[in-house]
């Protein structure tokens, strides 16, 4: 399906005009100089001890391990830079310029204590990492719409994480919650599974697949591959996971949604093609099953039992991805895989689990640590060595509707956020649609470390939406700061800002300063140009 | 991911280049395969989105009680008949093959779609190159400016490049009546060299300090041949305005036969694979008459396309394939439509590497027994790699380090070998 915005979004973007036009020269100014006077509303929150002594354990692992191997780790960025990180990693959108101002008023010690704590209690922060769970959870597709309701999924997902639901709780209710797709959103986990069009299934939910997603999404575990085969690399054997799946052998759909009825799960053979009763079983830790319950009830409790290591390891190098544009331990959903993971994934792990699942407690920590607040360059440049221990912040490609979301945010001076007017929300969901879809989405393989295309850099260059967001209108960024800006330099820091979350450089500064004064073009088309270049670059379009 | 080796020659060239510099990397690729002596060269996709009806179509079983009326028609060769409304096809049936007895196990859209542009069935831990993407990946490149994956019209899925990396997706384009998307500047020369310029110095502020790191985002060689792209005289290969009147009535006035015309003056400019969409196939109500309108466009396009690509003397190095992700079911819902049917249904192709006027398959006139000569979707994609000249056995690694083939199939040899 689609989102058809034609006439109705023309109408209500007409509204939305009016609406701005309406309210006044003053605002506009708002965000683009800095504010004379006042703190911010929010106050900044103070680092709880326990958390402050986690960043500090996970510190000391990575500094061991750079001292161990020799590598000379980047220098400590600066709070703009971790600042950026942190508003596309939890919100999927770059800081605001009206954000920045806010950031900077405050004394520098405390700036990014504050950030991280004005984000997560922000509703983009739920909804944005909500969306990038479910890729996960249910995948991408649209799945079938009989069954399969992936907003009402996603939105609930977000609901979820917007209170800081303790992340086991939400897992148990995927494997474990009855009853009908739209009226218990957490189904649609167990539905998404069901192929209408396969007469062989009769509209049921699929085991083979569910068992695949559990181990992949909630354990990091690609037991899949042990469908046909045993694992290549691990010790699962292709009984391991049948015996996984013939948990979901008694999840029945019908009238009033997902239930557990009876009966055994058979399989297939494949060489014999005969069927064979396949009895439920967890080929590690047997003792964490527990012994009441039904078969999804006594699963889900293993899975995120406190003394099953992959549950919590798993979530953590997710989260870490989602943060930092890469995992932790690559491939994300292979751990056992990989022959030895950094000392780091236990710690972040133990603290997790001990800490009851706490998201938002697992975001400050990682946002603290050495690791993620250190520069991605170095003197030096940094070797792959060094980029794989993490003795510098990685670069990654952001993902389209982030680079879409955040054309539209650099456009705009003041935030655009869960709690703008819908209108603008609205509009923002239509344009990003129609330029993802030329962007080129990956999928559901989102983590693995590829170079920009061609049509990325036409689309970005030529494309609709930076064009609109570029040329003059009354809200637009390069309007504001052509009416607004008192000299150059103040105009081309907040086109730095609004764009890239930094100043310009020295060299920077004498090149713009040229081309703002070219006698060729207007002032306001040199500022578009400028403007154009820095959503251009690759600057902009990696999180870095 | 890119493949390493391409990625590690840019790295050393790129090294100390100045920004937007000529590049080497057409080198890079040139080195990878030679295939001089293949059959074909190019590869054509028609692609019916929604699961066209073989009976309406490529396999008609007139009089029975499944035909719910269609008639057939002879073609140009003896004992093979079409469905009624393909009368122009029917005239190029020496050039065109049939498989009647195509089986697949996926009846939902997306995951056919999915099966028939890969050669393979979902699977969730690897992500397929699609057709296109193998062809670009495999075959030479010659001096392309332009993509040299194309999707023309919209399509919900189109070829994508999956683990072979997404600089393989196919380049999605509408109708050629109108402009290549985001091709054109809307800006002076002067001022699109002012902002080229500008890009040039925030560059040199992004790279110190992590030079290699921003060479391997590709940044720099894909600005540098969008750019390329936009001033290139190959761009017009999009443009069919440029083809005489008479040419473009044999296609069709449609935005299909426009399509299908844009595709066979892409492959002349180097192109490998274009996919022209035509959607509406999905006939669940009022099929017969679903069918026929969409035979209107698709009959000469599909002919004009063969008769073309002939009289150029391209259609001996031009795979041209009709297909769609699954058939319709034999018979006939109270709503005068039928519904998915992947157990027996057909495919067309032609040109380069695939012998004309022969039928594989046969289905029961009855719709009630499996059909005869089944062939599975991975024998299919090992038949058409073969005759693209490509190793449909070559193991391929993806980015988690699994190895997988191209294709699982084993070709048809009745089909192979000729043109």
């Amino acid at each position: 399906m689609e989102l058809n915005a034609g006439a109705p979004m023309n109408f209500l973007k007409n509204i939305a005009f009016l609406m701005i036009v309406g309210c006044g020269m003053a605002a506009l100014a708002a965000g683009l100089v800095p504010p004379h006077s006042g703190p911010p509303a929010v106050a900044p929150t103070g680092v709880d001890e326990g958390i402050r002594q986690a960043i500090g354990r996970v510190d000391k692992a990575f500094a061991a391990a750079w001292s161990r191997e020799g590598i000379q780790p980047a220098l400590p960025a600066d709070a703009l830079t971790v600042a950026r990180r942190l508003s596309l990693g939890l919100t999927g959108t770059i800081p605001s310029l009206e954000e920045i101002r806010k950031l900077e008023a405050l004394p520098e010690g405390d700036r990014l204590d504050w950030w991280i704590s004005h984000l997560l209690h922000d509703r983009r922060y739920a909804d944005f990492v909500a969306e990038r769970f479910a890729r996960v959870f249910v995948g991408t597709e649209n799945g079938p719409f009989i069954f399969f309701r992936r907003r009402k999924f996603v939105l609930w997902l977000a609901a979820e994480i917007a209170r800081n639901r303790p992340y086991d709780q939400i897992v148990r209710d995927l494997i474990t919650t009855g009853g009908l797709w739209t009226d218990k959103p957490a189904t649609n986990f167990i539905t998404v599974t069901i192929e209408p069009d396969n007469k062989e299934k009769q509209n049921q939910p699929d085991p083979v697949r569910l068992a695949g997603r559990v181990t992949r999404a909630f354990l990091g575990i690609r037991l899949d591959c042990a469908q046909c085969h045993d694992h290549p690399f691990a010790d699962w054997k292709q009984g391991d996971f049948e015996g996984f799946a013939a948990f979901f052998g008694q999840t029945r759909v019908g009238f009033r949604g997902v239930h557990d009825g009876s009966g055994e799960f058979k399989v297939q053979d494949r060489k014999t093609r005969e069927y064979r009763v396949v009895e439920p079983r967890v080929a590690r830790s047997p003792e964490l099953l527990p012994e009441d319950g039904s078969l999804r009830q006594r699963l889900a409790a293993w899975v995120t039992h406190r003394e099953n290591p992959w549950f919590a390891k798993a979530t953590v190098n997710r989260l870490w991805a989602i943060l930092c544009g890469q995992p932790l331990v690559s491939p994300i959903d292979n751990l056992e895989a990989v022959e030895s993971h950094p000392e780091a994934l236990s710690i972040l792990a133990d603290d997790f689990s001990r800490n009851g699942y706490d998201l938002a407690r697992l975001v400050r920590i990682i946002a603290g640590t050495r690791a993620y607040r250190h520069e991605s360059l170095s003197r030096l440049d940094s070797s792959e060595k060094a980029e794989k221990a993490w003795a510098s912040f990685p670069l990654s490609r952001l993902r389209p509707e982030q680079v879409a979301g955040s054309v539209i945010q650099a456009a705009s001076i003041s935030t655009i956020d869960a709690e703008s007017h819908l209108v603008t929300r609205l509009m923002r969901f239509g344009e990003q649609n129609d330029f993802v879809k030329r962007y080129g989405d990956s999928g559901d393989d989102e983590f693995d470390g590829r170079g920009g295309t061609i049509p990325q850099r036409l689309v970005m260059m030529n494309g609709k939406l930076v064009l609109e967001k570029t040329r003059g209108g009354p809200f637009n960024t390069t309007t504001r700061v052509e009416w607004l800006a008192g000299n150059d330099e103040s105009a081309l820091e907040a086109l730095f800002l609004a764009t890239l979350t930094r100043r310009p450089d020295r060299e920077e500064r004498e090149h713009f300063t040229r081309a703002l004064a070219d006698r060729n073009g207007s002032r306001g088309g040199n500022i578009q140009d400028i403007f154009w270049a820095l959503v251009n670059s690759a600057e902009f379009s990696w999180n870095h | 991911m890119e493949p390493l080796g391409r990625r590690r020659f840019l790295r050393a060239t790129l090294a100390g280049s100045t920004w937007l510099g000529p590049l080497a990397s057409h080198l890079a690729r040139a080195a990878e395969a030679d295939h001089s002596g293949a059959p074909a060269r190019s590869v054509i996709v028609l692609w019916l989105a929604g699961g066209p009806s073989q009976l309406e179509t490529f396999d008609p079983h007139p009089g029975s009680k499944i035909a719910g009326g269609t008639r057939h028609i002879a073609t140009a060769v003896k004992d093979i008949f079409l469905a009624e409304g393909l009368e122009r096809v029917a005239e190029q049936m020496a050039s065109i093959s049939l498989i009647r007895s195509m089986m697949s196990r996926e009846g939902d859209h997306e995951r056919g779609t999915y099966n028939l542009k890969t050669g393979f069935r979902p699977d969730p831990t690897v992500t397929h190159p699609s057709l296109g993407a193998v062809a670009c990946r495999e075959l030479p490149v010659e001096s392309c400016e332009i993509p040299r994956h194309v999707s023309i019209l919209h399509s919900q899925w189109p070829g994508r490049g999956g683990y072979l990396g997404d600089a393989f997706d196919a380049f999605l384009t509408g109708d050629p009546l109108g402009p290549v998307p985001d091709t054109r500047s809307y800006l002076t020369p002067a001022r699109d060299r002012a902002r080229v310029d500008h890009l040039g110095a925030l560059d040199r502020t992004f790279g110190r300090g992590r030079e290699k790191r921003v060479e391997a985002t590709l940044h720099r060689e894909t600005m540098r041949s969008a750019l390329k792209m936009m001033t290139s005289e190959q761009l017009k290969a999009f443009d069919v305005s440029l083809e005489p009147q008479a040419t473009r009535r044999m296609y069709g006035e449609t935005p299909f036969g426009r399509g299908c015309l844009a595709a066979r003056r892409l492959i002349e400019t180097g192109v490998r694979c274009v996919e022209v969409n035509l959607g509406g196939w999905d006939t669940h109500a009022n099929n017969h008459q679903f069918v026929s309108n969409n035979l209107k466009i698709l009959d000469p396009a599909f002919a004009g396309l063969i008769r073309d690509l002939r009289e150029r003397g391209l259609l001996d190095r031009t795979l041209v394939l009709c297909m769609g992700e699954f058939g319709r079911t034999p018979s006939i819902n109270p709503a005068g439509g039928r519904d998915h049917w992947p157990g027996g249904f057909s495919i067309a192709l032609a040109g380069g590497g695939i012998r004309g006027g022969r039928v594989v398959g046969e289905t029961d006139p009855d719709g009630r027994k499996e059909p005869a000569s089944q062939v599975q979707v991975g024998g299919l994609f090992a038949t058409i790699f073969t005759a693209l000249g490509i190793d449909y056995q070559k193991v391929n690694q993806t980015p988690i380090g699994r190895t997988v083939r191209f294709s699982e199939g084993q070709p048809l040899e009745k089909l192979l070998g000729g043109s």
